[in-house]
């Protein structure tokens, strides 16, 4: 009997691993570093862990390169395989790399990255260029990404789609006063192909069908454009301590709006020890065409049954700790930090039903997931 | 049209750039700005990773500080 596998939203892909962090005070190159990081996800069904390694090395006095290697090892028994298909394993693998150049005031950044998979390989370049202004207060950045993805269905050798992605992208940070710094960002992304997952289904209600429903596959609009803007503070306090704030405001041309807010303190210990605590909150609406349960077969042109365009909420807590490493009698290094960072996850779905419960149709109990995050790494500057 | 509009906006802020604005904050007050503790992306390997698992479970994404055009899920 053909195994039927389904691949969604937990292929945890990572095109945005330039990493480089937004200018502030003046432009400047970026540290030279490398990290040798752990990751694992793991909630709702899904285990997703494996390696990160990023090395950035500087050349002279203006230019500087990195290298990022990442995989996810991906085992899925989300609700979505319980319900409607088999858990499966499989892994992603993402290289990138980026070169940054100093000019004066002027920041420049040229990166690509390409991820691979069995049923998806994705490629994306991207350019940004920043400049300081007002005396080095000022720093604003432009950002242009443009990704060409090639999407397949295992099993299936016959189909084969394509999606191509522009991203527009202007940031501004400003230093606000000795103890301020603010960061205003907004980007816009538009898509165009198989932004849908060639293996998810929606359900409808089927009065022949002993459950009372049945499924037929999703069908997306071919585009999508979506705005986004954020804006983020930090303030050092009196003492050696800093409070970070963050709002991002979203909308698409699926319907959905969404917000979210962060809240963090930064507390460093001694000469050696460093911790952070955070808060997020997301809320969002759900997508035009999504529904929980049809009222037919075909019912409208597009149909979705995604949980991430379903309407809900999420909480996010956050602890992280860092020991700084440095010894007078290293050669090469300059110091090393060994970190520490866990979050939970909570997500609270409004109209996104748990079908693995027996109830009558409609009236299954709405899906609650929780996850935790780790990452456990070390980084070393030289 | 955007990428025209971005052009713009870049222009009359690069013209700025030669403006003899005075700073209000001095270089030698940002002893506190400069310390690691302030940097909006301190550790950007696990921050980028933190972005990718909220792409994958969200719906939205873009301006989340560092650089990159969105999660390319499907």
């Amino acid at each position: 009997m053909a195994v039927t596998e389904i691949k969604q939203t937990n292929r945890l892909l990572l095109i945005g691993s330039f990493a480089v962090a937004l200018p502030v005070l003046a432009a400047q190159l970026p540290e030279e570093r490398a990290d040798a990081m752990y990751h694992l996800y793991d909630g709702g069904g899904v285990t997703v862990s494996g390696p990160s390694i990023l090395v950035r090395k500087q050349f002279g006095e203006s230019l500087s390169a990195s290298a990022n290697y990442y995989v996810d090892a991906i085992s899925s028994a989300s609700i979505d395989v319980v319900t409607t298909a088999s858990p499966y394993t499989e892994n992603r693998t993402e290289n990138s790399a980026s070169v940054d150049y100093l000019y004066g005031n002027s920041q420049m950044n040229l990166g690509y990255t390409s991820s691979e998979e069995s049923d998806y390989s994705a490629d994306t370049i991207h350019f940004s260029i920043g400049q300081d202004l007002l005396g080095d207060l000022t720093n604003v950045t432009l950002g242009y990404s443009r990704g060409s993805d090639e999407v397949r269905r295992n099993g299936d050798a016959d189909f084969s789609d394509e999606v191509t992605r522009n991203s527009f992208s202007l940031a501004l940070s400003q230093v606000v006063t000795a103890n301020t710094l603010f960061a205003l960002s907004w980007e816009t992304i538009a898509d165009e192909g198989f932004l849908n997952n060639p293996y998810r289904s929606v359900r409808y209600l089927d009065a022949s069908s002993p459950t009372g429903y049945s499924f037929e596959s999703e069908v997306y609009p071919r585009t999508r454009t979506s705005n986004a803007l954020s804006a983020r503070l930090r303030y050092h306090l009196p003492y050696r301590a800093a409070l970070s704030g963050e709002y991002r405001y979203f909308t698409d041309t699926w319907g959905i709006t969404a917000h979210n807010t962060e809240l963090g303190y930064t507390h460093p210990l001694g000469d050696n020890w460093t911790f952070d605590l955070s808060y997020r909150y997301y809320t969002q609406n759900a997508a035009d065409f999504y529904s929980d349960l049809f009222p037919r077969v075909q019912s409208q042109n597009y149909l979705a049954r995604d949980k991430e365009l379903s309407s809900y909420s999420s909480h996010s807590v956050g602890f992280g700790m860092s020991y700084k490493l440095q010894r007078e009698s290293w050669k090469l290094l300059d110091s090393a930090s060994l970190n520490l960072a866990y979050n939970y996850l909570y997500f609270n779905y409004r109209d996104f039903r748990d079908i693995s419960q027996s109830e009558a149709v409609g009236q299954e109990p709405l899906y609650e997931l929780s996850a935790n995050v780790m990452r456990l790494y070390l980084s070393v500057y030289y | 049209m955007q990428a025209t509009t971005l052009s713009a906006v870049l222009l009359v802020l690069t013209s700025l750039a030669g403006c003899a604005v005075e700073p209000w904050v001095k270089p030698y007050e940002r002893a506190k700005l400069a310390d690691p503790i302030m940097s909006f992306s301190r550790n950007p390997v696990a921050e980028s990773y933190l972005h990718h698992v909220y792409q994958a479970r969200e719906a939205a994404r873009g301006a989340e500080g560092g650089q990159g055009g969105g999660c390319g899920c499907n």
